[in-house]
């Protein structure tokens, strides 16, 4: 029998249940759609921080109390948690020693706390600014940019002068019509005074890094308490070819400042940008594995469904069965048949749900700021799961039609 | 015995279509094996116009299956057409239904959904005839049985009678080698019964051969040739003479 024919058959069997067909339809649908969407957007993620975003400034490296996955297991959160605090003497003390082997060393210590809200002549931001205690190397290791004014310098540090560098969202809150260089401003009870602004960057991974204030961390600890503070060091090489070295350099200072003897283990973590990059990555793995999972699952349960409308189908058409063997229909033209019918259900399914997903997931790759992929690899996949699926549960509605007895199916009522 | 056959035979056309030799069939039902032929041998010509008859659990409908290629004898020989259908298999024996055999239902067994011209292309569906060539074909026969005017209406957009002629015209589309019709008025008022076995007799006048199965001696009187079952076996196989037939003397 031709191809044509069978597909024929199919459409206008299918379309003489068109409620039953789409709901058996949308098992697969879903099934396809949650791997498809979490496929997606990882893959655009993925595939920009591979081609170039960086986590940190380029080649920067950066020391930390916690790792990136602070939340981790309730055992491991543990052992960080208590671990000792990196402490501004620290970090002081491991600036000392790497003077002349970096350029830039960023220490920087966030007032994650502090529900920071910034007040100027009545107008208020949102009280969720980003409050960083650091110097003038934030810039750098961030990179971020300067807009205009200036950036904080070692004698503001010095001096804990209770200035301040805004981001570009404060700027446009609070001074629509004016300058901000130099005004003052009220900030979680204590007033500063604006000397620069940065340069817009936009959104990382759905987050605003405009909304964001720093100031001298000496400032910072002045104002809002050195205890439960732990500073982050950032530390940038002079080159890349430098780095290797540097880094174990920077291994090293941090060990003598931290006070380690030579069996004990670092009790800091170390980002780098392939670091951050694989850390990402493992934890997109397992979100990918999740995904699997979870949609064979949905795909298995939607291929019972497949299995069982057709089984119903059989029965209500066993008439029909029998006159189409009494014309001459082979019991191979009758299995082709009901297998197309599966079939055709579960691909239709999968390609909507392939269009759905990769439509969810690009917008949310839309909404990070990611540029939008098409994951051709899990949309091939994809249909011949579906194929895979149409066949396995169509199989065996189709082989009882075929094995219709065709005296039998025409004395059916 | 052959030479018997031949001379009360009106109209000898040489080559036997079917010829079947001391077929037994034997089912097994639970417990019991019933014997619903014990023997049957019967030979039909081209361009026959035979009835069978006989009362329920006669083995006609067994009878019928068997020559419609439905289902294979326990024991015997079954020829179509030269060629022995007793040991064919599933795939052979469908093929002998689609292109030797036109069955007409009692019950049309129309595909409600598809239109008078899809119901009778099927059966060229399945001899992968192209769809021109079918199409073609399919007109042809709905002309033959005066459908001409209904070839896009679905079975329920037609009445009882015009449903039946589908039914036929699917049946002779293929130019099978015999028309087996079980009960094809069985559904209808008697008015339009007669009007298809006028079609019966029209598609006999233009040399097809025809087996009715029925157990209305008024429909089986329209055959030239009766055979009557009786507990498997054939109780009588009786030639009309042919001046008894109206219909021979007013289409003559």
């Amino acid at each position: 029998m031709l191809f044509r024919e069978i597909i024929l058959m199919a459409w206008s069997s299918l379309g003489a249940n068109k409620l039953r067909s789409a709901l058996t339809m949308l098992g697969i649908t879903i099934g396809v759609f949650s791997v498809i969407s979490v496929m997606t957007a990882i893959g655009a993620l993925q595939n920009s921080i591979e081609s170039g975003i960086s986590f940190l400034g380029s080649n920067i490296f950066q020391f930390a109390k916690y790792p990136v996955n602070v939340d981790a297991g309730g055992e491991t959160k543990k052992k960080f948690q208590n671990r000792r605090n990196i402490t501004y003497r620290q970090a002081l003390r491991y600036y000392e020693l790497m003077q002349g082997n970096a350029p830039e060393i960023c220490l920087k210590t966030f007032g994650r706390d502090l529900k920071a809200q910034a007040v100027y002549n009545g107008v208020k931001t949102t009280p969720s600014l980003t409050v960083v205690g650091t110097n003038g190397s934030f810039l750098t290791a961030n990179a971020y940019t300067l807009g205009y004014g200036r950036n904080l310098n070692d004698e503001d540090v010095e001096l804990a002068r209770s200035v301040l560098v805004v981001g570009k969202m404060i700027e446009r809150r609070l001074f629509p019509h004016e300058t901000p260089i130099g005004k003052v401003i009220r900030m979680s009870g204590h007033t500063f005074t604006i000397v620069g602004v940065l340069a817009e960057k936009g959104t990382s991974f759905g987050q605003s890094q405009d909304d964001i204030c720093i100031m001298p961390i000496t400032r910072f600890f002045e104002d809002y308490g050195e205890a439960n503070r732990t500073v982050n060091i950032a530390t940038q090489p002079f080159s890349t070819e430098l780095y290797n070295r540097t880094l174990d350099k920077g291994i090293g200072a941090m060990r003598i400042a931290r006070g380690l003897r030579a069996n004990q283990e670092n009790d800091f973590e170390i980002y780098t940008n392939d670091s951050l990059k694989s850390a990402f990555i493992s934890v997109a793995g397992v979100v990918r594995i999740g995904a699997f999972v979870i949609s064979l699952i949905a795909l298995l349960a939607a291929g019972i469904g497949i299995m069982n409308i057709m089984l119903v189908s059989v029965t209500e058409r066993t008439k029909e069965i029998g006159v189409r063997k009494s014309i001459g229909a082979r019991s191979r033209d009758i299995l082709q048949q009901f297998l197309t019918e599966a079939v055709f259900i579960s691909e239709a399914g999968g390609i909507l749900g392939i269009i759905l997903g990769v439509i969810g997931g690009d917008l949310l790759a839309l909404w990070l700021k990611v540029d939008l992929i098409f994951p051709y690899g899990w949309a091939i996949a994809g249909l011949v799961v579906c194929s895979a699926i149409g066949i396995g549960f169509g199989f065996y509605p189709a082989y009882r039609a075929a094995a219709l007895d065709p005296i039998e199916a025409l004395r059916y009522e | 015995m052959e030479t018997l056959d031949e001379s009360l035979n009106i109209r000898p056309h040489g080559r036997s279509v079917i010829e079947i030799q001391d077929i037994t069939k034997r089912y097994v039902m639970g417990e019991e094996i019933v014997h619903a032929l014990r023997g049957v041998s019967l030979r039909i010509h081209r361009n026959e116009y035979i009835a069978i008859m006989g009362p329920s659990g006669s083995g006609k409908s067994t009878l019928m299956n068997m020559l419609g290629c439905l289902d294979t004898p326990t024991s015997g020989r079954y020829e179509f057409n030269g060629k022995n259908v007793a040991e064919m298999d599933d795939n052979e024996l469908a093929e002998i239904r689609n292109r030797e055999i036109g069955f007409v239902f009692q019950t049309f067994n129309l595909l409600p959904r598809s239109t008078s011209l899809r119901n009778v292309e099927l059966p060229l569906i399945y001899a992968g005839i192209n769809p021109e060539k079918r199409e073609e074909m399919a007109a042809h026969a709905l002309q033959e049985v005066g459908l001409a005017d209904r070839m896009n209406h679905k079975p329920n957009e037609l009445s009882g009678g015009q449903r039946q002629r589908v039914a036929i015209a699917r049946a002779l589309v293929n130019n099978p080698s015999i028309i087996l019709a079980d009960e094809p008025t069985g559904n209808l008022d008697s008015k339009t019964g007669g009007e298809i076995m006028a079609v019966m007799e029209t598609l006999y006048q233009r040399g097809h051969t025809i087996i009715l199965v029925t157990h209305e001696a008024d429909i089986a009187r329209h055959a030239r040739r009766t055979v009557h079952l009786r507990d498997g076996l054939i109780e009588s196989d009786d030639y009309l003479p042919l001046m008894e037939s109206e219909f021979a003397i007013s289409s003559s």
